[in-house]
């Protein structure tokens, strides 16, 4: 029987919203993917004032997925072991179907990683990215750096060429100088008494599972710790303390189709660069690939001279610089885990160098020389003038981060605006 | 929601329930702890490498005056050293110079405890592994090799540590001590035994 109101006409009940219907509304009843596109995405506002140096945090993620697809190919077909791992890198450049190319993209990934890496960091030092409220962003990021410093140097070791042997050699020695259980640690670490097939196959399960995993969460965590802070900018101001009547930053743009488009372009440029590299120079002139490592581990004969990979120089000369050796072994470290400290050594005002002084402009300036010229150092024989100049950039370097404290306070900084710097193109 | 929360007034005893937690919690910690430890010793030295680092002989008698021998126990190369007296004789001189020239710092069985390192003046017997880093020096035994003064020894080309010919370690090296001698013993005069000596095997 139909309800009927008093002028007799059929009642309406209250109509219920449309329920959606098909796969997709069945998908987001269950996850919440439309959900996480509109926070995540499209309803996430960046800074519309980004420029050039904000390409490499997306750039970093790309070539994180470049290094786990080409590793588990190369995983395919290396065999670690002392006895099998030279020849079956030489199998996989001479007669694996474009084992070359694979194993070119990885070991150029490997060095575009940290180039991308250490862009990232200089723009974290040139707008203030690491300061509050991004601490924990900036610390998740330094763990993300240390983390592919070890699975750097363990791929390093994988080849098993002369270079691989003894940079482990040396790098794991590096655990001996710490006082009482040092020469116990390092045995332990090796698992023979020298660099030996054991050394080699945990280093396999470090570099191809323990060690990426941890990267996958670290980069997640680093993520998720941005999403609660929003991007910085720089001109180091936060947008979210100026919001229009819909509660939207001001100075915001949606990520997506926004950033997502402009990172789109970054990443073309980074693989027409990525593959002149990777076709034409892959050894970089023996930056990247190091000639000594062409030859199978000899642990009864040293390359004449041993040096890192490039991105491992400046801590590297670092080492050298000491004339002692547990000393030299705490500096490296120190000069390392320094950049942990940024946050609370850095007592300026202002966070972005655009409205800093001389003083703080002066001092981010010389500590990127010494930082290119130590790992220019690094690259030397340990004697004569490279060790004293070494010496001389290493306390710059220190100096820029334990100094700061001093001279960020007396720099002589400019008014920041309101609002951020925009020229509409 | 705060009304469902279990307070005292539920008849609860909640320092017992603390109590309780805290103890499963730290029972649970020694568990993992427990637990930790098969994973963590599977990286110690494993029962092959450990035989094969087993004592290694060496015939000397055939190590020409002034000349080195090397080799291999426990996948470092062991050299060894027939000394002139002429190369003796430069090993005093430059204690002065020297990091640790009484040896105290340094690692090496009390019979090798002495200015020239060894259990003769002949032979030198060496881990030739650079206690700064693992290179291997290199032989630089012509006095003056190096630069004038140089008495003659060892080198070490990845970051300059210096050892005269007794593996005493020069000043400015990055290394700390003098380079390690291992145990050793002549179970008669022409053979070299590396890894084992009176007090048995190392």
């Amino acid at each position: 029987m139909a309800l009927r109101t008093a002028s007799g006409a059929p009642a309406r009940l209250p109509e219920a919203a449309p329920a959606k219907r098909g796969l997709w509304a069945w998908l987001n009843k269950r996850m919440p993917i439309e959900e996480f596109v509109s926070t995540q995405l499209t309803g996430y506002y960046a800074p519309k004032n980004f420029n050039i140096w904000y390409f490499f945090g997306s750039l970093a993620l790309v070539v994180l997925v470049l290094q786990l697809v080409t590793g588990i190919f190369l995983t395919m077909f290396y065999k670690p072991g002392e006895l099998t791992s030279f020849d079956s890198v030489e199998f996989i450049m001479r007669e694996v179907h474009w084992g070359w190319l694979i194993r070119y993209l990885h070991s150029t990934g490997a060095s575009a990683f940290f180039i991308v890496v250490y862009l990232h960091m200089f723009r974290a030092l040139l707008y203030g990215s690491y300061r509050a409220p991004r601490e924990l962003l900036w610390l998740m990021g330094m763990l993300v750096y240390l983390a592919l410093m070890a699975e750097a140097f363990m791929g390093y070791v994988l080849p098993w060429g002369n270079m691989s042997f003894w940079g482990a050699q040396v790098i794991v020695n590096l655990f001996g100088t710490i006082p009482g259980i040092g020469p116990g640690l390092v045995e332990w670490i090796r698992g023979d008494y020298g660099i030996a097939d054991a050394t080699l196959n945990r280093f396999f399960a470090l570099h191809v599972a323990a060690v990426p995993l941890a990267l996958l969460l670290l980069v997640a965590l680093h993520l998720v710790a941005l999403r609660q802070t929003g991007s910085n900018n720089p001109d180091g101001i936060e947008i979210k303390e100026k919001t229009g009547a819909d509660g939207k930053p001001l100075d915001g743009i949606p990520f997506h189709p926004y950033y997502t488009v402009k990172d789109v372009v970054g990443i073309g440029v980074f693989f027409v660069l990525f593959a002149l590299v990777v076709f034409f120079v892959p050894t970089f002139g023996g930056l990247f690939l190091e000639s000594p490592n062409f030859e199978i581990a000899n642990p009864l004969s040293t390359p004449e001279h041993i040096a890192p990979v490039w991105y491992f120089t400046p801590y590297y000369a670092i080492l050298r610089a000491v004339p002692d050796q547990r000393m030299g072994a705490l500096l490296m470290g120190i000069s390392v885990v320094s950049f942990l400290f940024l946050p609370w050594l850095d007592r300026s005002p202002v966070k972005s160098m655009r409205y800093r002084g001389w003083i703080s402009r002066t001092a981010l300036t010389l500590f990127v020389i010494s930082f290119v010229a130590l790992g220019y150092l690094g690259l030397q024989p340990a004697e004569g003038r490279y060790v004293v100049l070494a010496r001389i950039f290493a306390v710059i370097y220190f100096a820029y981060f334990w100094l700061m404290p001093f001279y960020t306070r007396i720099d002589p900084v400019k008014p920041v605006p309101e609002r951020v710097t925009y020229h509409a193109h | 929601m705060a009304d469902s929360a279990i307070t005292a007034d539920d008849g609860v005893d909640l320092s017992r329930r603390k109590f309780l937690t805290q103890a499963t919690i730290a029972t649970g910690a020694v568990g993992v702890v427990f637990a930790a430890v098969p994973f963590i010793e599977s990286w110690s030295p494993s029962e092959r490498a450990r035989a094969q680092g087993a004592a290694v002989e060496m015939d000397i008698s055939k190590i020409d005056a002034g000349q080195m021998a090397i080799t291999v126990w426990r996948r470092s190369p062991i050299y060894v050293v027939r000394r002139t007296p002429e190369m003796v004789a430069r090993i005093s001189g430059h204690d002065g110079d020297l990091k640790d020239p009484t040896s105290k710092d340094s690692d090496q069985p009390a019979y090798a405890k002495n200015t020239l390192r060894s259990r003769s003046a002949e032979f030198l017997v060496l881990v030739g592994v650079c206690t700064h880093l693992g290179c291997l020096p290199k032989q630089r035994f012509d006095a003056g090799e190096l630069y004038p003064s140089w008495p003659g020894g060892f080198f070490c080309p990845c970051h300059g540590s210096r050892f005269d010919l007794a593996g005493r370690v020069f000043d400015g090296s990055p290394a700390s001590i003098n380079l390690r001698v291992p145990p050793y013993s002549y179970p008669n005069p022409r053979t070299l035994l590396v890894g084992a000596d009176e007090k048995g095997a190392a």
